[in-house]
């Protein structure tokens, strides 16, 4: 194992560069067809996002690869200072910050305008990664974790100030990362999800009598089937009250905590408001695209709903719209199959580490994205609420793709040097 | 290694699951749910009428009666109106700044992303100025249409107009028409509108979110073109219209003109008349107003709507009947002491004529005649005289009177000839005879024909026996297609064989000196006609002219009836003489005083105000009906006339 592909290159990973690769064309394609007017066909235009973009990605090349050549030590010793500065410019942000679309995200740099609530979730996943190992040699302990989660949920709180909730939501998809090391149960996923499908499902059912009831009838079922075991009788209980306080705080949630906007766009999600041309405009409008994609789609160019500004947003938020009308289920399904293809190879990154450091380090990685592609797809095909975040790598912006970039190259370059850190 | 390690594959089995639900998510939307792609195309594709010019018609020797020129919508989208010179562009369409204001406001208020028209029908002149400027009037453009245009300004009545469709039309053409559209309302015009107005084309335009045109689909694969209008070949003559037209010139009355062999009108003049340039553009609505009002009923189609007593022409119809009801022979002779006074009947004729056959009564226009021959067809022939009454009107029928002749026009009216149960019913009784009406055997009485009818007796008089129905149009599109029921030859119901003594009469009438159209002889052209005079009683009689030329194989029959001319020879013979020279010869040989006392002539009535008033109110109901009302009253008025003031 010593002196196999020892040279540099050789350890480096380049099925997942290649993939990240194929992703950013992908991207710069949607992009041209989603800015191109078919009155002014250039090609080539700086001004266009699809110019901008262009530069971003040749930038983001230089950077990944500068990365590659860094040594691996220097981001692990840095990595207080970078969260430190993180944290310096989510607070920037909201003193000088340009407002956009409700969000104060943004710190402009001449032309280019940052947004640090993007690169938070880099920095703090380097720092959690840095204090997780730190912790690697005892058992998982509840004071390890609350210091973990401080880790997360400071800068979370920083972004929910701007407000961004897309941004802040990311960071929540580390659980899984807790969950890998064994620092939150299976059973505290399961309830987890429990919790998410009855938020749900409390929202959806206009009168929380209803479900209440229903919750009433399966807990009286349970506790008749489960009548010789006193101790589930109790768990049954507990677990039956619990679901009937939080369902009875959702709704007082939804109703005093959340923004108005917001809760429009979990109406519309949920089907409880119809109003196309409203809230709902953004969501029917993707939806149409997508589904007038059909099989095989329009073709290059050829989208409709995307050539003629049906949809909003659509080189960020909404440029999976693009893909899905221009290049049909096919077309969508073979992304997705890239994206899956690559959040597998990082799970299998991950877990060829060594140390603690670079596992905690490949899944908060993993996360984050798996947060972003599920979030974002989900969102135009109407199975999520319209939550306003970047599908990585294919968006358009320099901020968003630049992270993810770093992101994913730092953790090639761990990946790069796993023998190294095992020899020291 | 890790203890927590096989926890990989639940994380992994998460991936993979919620990738496996936007998968199924997207199979239903893309491949399961067609209605998405119905929305997209709803989103993005305005179908787009595009209008067909309508038919061009042509007069019988090739002239442009009716054709098409451009004109232009300024349309405008108020959003992109940015920093113009508003005064200036007021002053290049004629508009004041209020109403600038006004416009915009309106179209800002049906969309400001979109084009409205904000100008209709600028013609080429303004346009061009506008045109040059165009470019400084940011939100503003052109859009180019047609509307019809009428070279020589003539044939009103006979070409109609065309209007934006009503919401009956809408209704009763199942969404053919939509509002705005444009639709024939009256004439040729509306008779051949569904040949004249074409096939539509629909291009199916892309816009984007805010409704702006953004291109073609597909490159025009699912557009159709507009296929314009078929031409009309009409039988008009234009240079015979031109010349009657400006013949009837202040003058209230008809002329039509047919050629016997085939039926088609060669000309159709309806007086007063209006300029057909007036019912288009941007005036056409003050225009309209103005035709309406007029006491003289422009409107007013009366060659095929007007119906009078046809007085002294009726002669030569009752001639003919009676010879094929065999009650009388060209060597028939009835004595006129100046006057039928039988059985408490009293008929004048202005001077006594003594012995009269059929020739004589004819040329001189005997009522003492008519009267003997009318009472031996209703009460000589061995049947009640109802029954024989009602054969009389069959014969008249078999004549093209009593009913519409079917003409190729809309609102043609039929005339009137009472029938036996109406008198009865107005006699009460069964009982009467000939006596009880006998102002009908000279024209008068419960007798109403149209000028059509009148001009289609003289077809069937020169044809000695037969006619096709008179029409306007004979040729249809490319292949000039004549309609069936235009072809078809029709029986007047008397034998030829009784034309020559009728015809005969009707030749001296204009040649023989004495006659009573002697001054309106051509001198080498045998016309054959008849004056007629119907008794008026609101002012001068009205004066009719009909005849036929030449005697051999005629080439045209004419009917000229003038309203309130007084003798039927002094203004409707001569108009039917100088029309009949012009078409056989191209020429007019008339005494130059003589023509020039016509063109100069002007017998409009005086109007009182009372009567405009009433006509005012009548125009605002539905025209057509209000007319036929009129005429019916007009007519009852004058069939209230004492016969003894009847003149031939």
């Amino acid at each position: 194992m010593n002196n196999q592909n020892n040279s540099f290159f050789g350890r480096i990973d380049w099925i997942t560069i290649a993939l990240w690769l194929a992703l950013c064309i992908i991207g710069l394609f949607n992009i041209h067809a989603a800015v191109f007017n078919p009155e002014h066909p250039g090609l080539f235009n700086m001004e266009t996002n699809y110019g901008k973009q262009s530069i971003y990605i040749f930038t983001a090349i230089i950077i990944g690869f500068s990365i590659l050549i860094i040594d691996q030590r220097f981001f692990i010793s840095a990595a207080p200072i970078i969260y430190f500065i993180v944290v310096l410019l989510l607070i920037t942000v909201l003193i000088v910050g340009r407002n956009v679309g409700g969000n104060q995200a943004w710190i402009p740099i001449g032309s280019f305008r940052l947004q640090p609530s993007e690169f938070a979730k880099l920095a703090t996943c380097l720092l959690l990664a840095v204090y997780l190992n730190s912790q690697s040699s005892k058992t998982p302990n509840m004071q390890s974790l609350l210091i973990g989660c401080c880790i997360v949920l400071f800068p979370v709180f920083l972004v929910m100030l701007q407000p961004d909730t897309g941004s802040a939501l990311a960071f929540f998809s580390l659980i899984f990362v807790f969950y890998r090391e064994g620092y939150v149960s299976t059973k505290f996923m399961v309830f987890g999800g429990l919790a998410i499908v009855l938020f749900v499902l409390a929202l959806l059912v206009p009168n929380e009598w209803i479900l209440i009831i229903s919750l009433t009838l399966i807990a009286t079922i349970s506790i008749y089937l489960n009548r010789q075991k006193r101790k589930h009788i109790i768990n049954i209980s507990v677990l039956f009250l619990a679901s009937i306080i939080y369902v009875l705080s959702v709704d007082f949630v939804y109703e005093n905590v959340l923004q108005s906007h917001q809760r429009n766009r979990i109406d519309i999600i949920l089907g409880k408001m119809d109003d196309p041309r409203g809230q709902g405009y953004n969501l029917n409008q993707s939806k149409i695209a997508i589904g007038s994609g059909q099989l095989f789609g329009k073709g290059y160019l050829q989208g409709t709903q995307t050539k003629y500004n049906f949809v909003p947003e659509q080189s960020t938020d909404f440029i999976f719209c693009t893909i899905g009308e221009e290049w049909g289920f096919v077309g969508s399904v073979t992304l997705i199959g890239i994206y899956i293809f690559l959040l597998l190879r990082i799970i299998n990154i991950a877990e060829r580490q060594r140390t603690t450091f670079a596992r905690v380090y490949a899944y908060g990685v993993a996360s984050i994205l798996f947060f972003h592609f599920f979030i974002n797809i989900g969102m135009t095909i109407g199975i999520v609420p319209v939550i306003g975040i970047p599908l990585p790598f294919i968006s358009y912006g320099g901020s968003s793709l630049w992270s993810f970039t770093i992101l994913l190259f730092l953790l090639l370059r761990f990946d790069s040097a796993r023998k190294g850190i095992n020899q020291n | 290694m890790n203890s927590f390690f096989e926890r990989k594959y639940i994380i992994q089995g998460i991936f993979i699951a919620i990738a496996l639900l936007i998968i199924a998510r997207l199979f239903y939307l893309q491949i399961i749910d067609n209605s998405y792609i119905l929305s997209a195309n709803n989103n993005v594709l305005r179908k787009v009428i595009v209008y067909p010019a309508r038919g061009v018609v042509l007069d019988r020797h090739g002239q442009v009666l009716v054709q098409n020129e451009p004109v232009y919508d300024i349309l405008v989208t108020p959003r992109e109106v940015k920093n113009i010179d508003t005064l200036f562009l007021c002053q290049l369409l004629d508009i004041n700044k209020e109403e600038f204001d006004k416009r915009l406001k309106k179209a800002r208020d049906h969309s400001p992303y979109r084009a409205s028209t904000f100008e209709k029908l600028l013609d080429v002149k303004t346009f061009a100025k506008f045109q040059e400027h165009l470019d400084k009037f940011s939100g503003f453009q052109a859009q180019p249409r047609t509307i019809r245009h009428y070279p020589d300004s003539i044939a009103a009545h006979f070409l109609g107009y065309i209007q934006e469709v009503q919401e009956k039309d809408i209704e009763k053409s199942n969404g053919f028409y939509r509002s705005g559209d444009y639709i024939g309302a009256s004439g040729v015009e509306r008779s051949y509108e569904e040949l004249i107005r074409g096939t539509r084309g629909i291009k199916n335009q892309m816009v984007d979110a805010f409704s702006r045109p953004k291109g073609i689909f597909m490159d025009g694969k699912y557009d159709t073109l507009a296929v314009s209008g078929d031409g009309l070949v009409s039988s008009l003559d234009k240079n015979l219209q031109m010349l009657a037209e400006k013949l009837m010139k202040n003058k209230l009355g008809s002329i039509v003109a047919i050629e016997p062999a085939t039926g088609e009108i060669l000309t159709y003049v309806s007086s007063p008349g209006y300029d057909p340039n007036m019912m288009v553009g941007r005036q056409r609505g003050n225009n309209y107003m103005k035709l309406l009002n007029d006491p003289n009923r422009p409107l007013f189609n009366r060659p095929i709507a007007a119906s009078y007593p046809p007085g002294s022409v009726f002669k030569v119809v009752a001639a003919l009947t009676a010879q094929q009801a065999g009650v009388i022979n060209p060597q028939t002779v009835f004595n006129c002491p100046g006057g039928y006074y039988v059985n408490g009947a009293r008929m004048r004729c202005t001077h006594v004529d003594g012995p009269t056959d059929l020739i004589k009564s004819i040329q001189k226009s005997c009522n003492t005649y008519y009267g003997y021959v009318y009472a031996r067809m209703l009460d000589s022939r061995g049947i009640s005289t109802p029954e024989a009454y009602s054969l009389w009107r069959e014969g008249l029928t078999k004549f093209g009177l009593g009913n519409p002749l079917g003409i190729d026009l809309p609102g043609e009216k039929g005339g009137g000839i009472y029938t036996a149960e109406q008198y009865t019913k107005k006699f009460g009784s069964a009982k009467w005879k000939s006596t009880y009406n006998i102002s009908n055997s000279i024209g008068q009485g419960e007798i109403g024909i149209t000028p059509l009818q009148m001009a289609n007796i003289m077809a069937i008089v020169a044809n000695r026996g037969f006619y096709y129905r008179p029409h306007l149009i004979k040729g249809i599109g490319e292949k000039q297609i004549v309609k069936k029921e235009y072809t078809e030859k029709l029986f007047a119901g008397v034998d030829a064989k009784h034309y020559e003594p009728v015809i005969e009469g009707m030749s001296r009438v204009v040649n023989m000196p004495g006659g009573t159209g002697y001054s309106v002889k051509i001198n080498g052209i045998e016309m054959c006609g008849k004056t007629g005079t119907v008794q008026n009683a609101h002012g001068e009689n009205h004066a009719v002219f009909f005849a036929f030329a030449p005697r051999v194989n005629p080439k045209i029959a004419i009917a000229v009836f003038v309203e309130n001319a007084g003798y039927g020879g002094t203004w409707a013979g001569p108009i039917a003489s100088m029309l009949t020279e012009q078409y056989l010869r191209d020429t007019i040989t008339l005494p130059k005083h003589l023509q020039d006392r016509i063109y100069n002539g002007y017998l409009l009535p005086k109007v009182e105000k009372k009567k405009e008033e009433v006509k005012k109110e009548d125009n605002k109901i539905d025209s057509s009906k209000t007319n036929n009302q009129i005429a019916i009253a007009n007519k009852k008025k004058e069939l209230v006339v004492h016969h003894s003031q009847i003149v031939r």
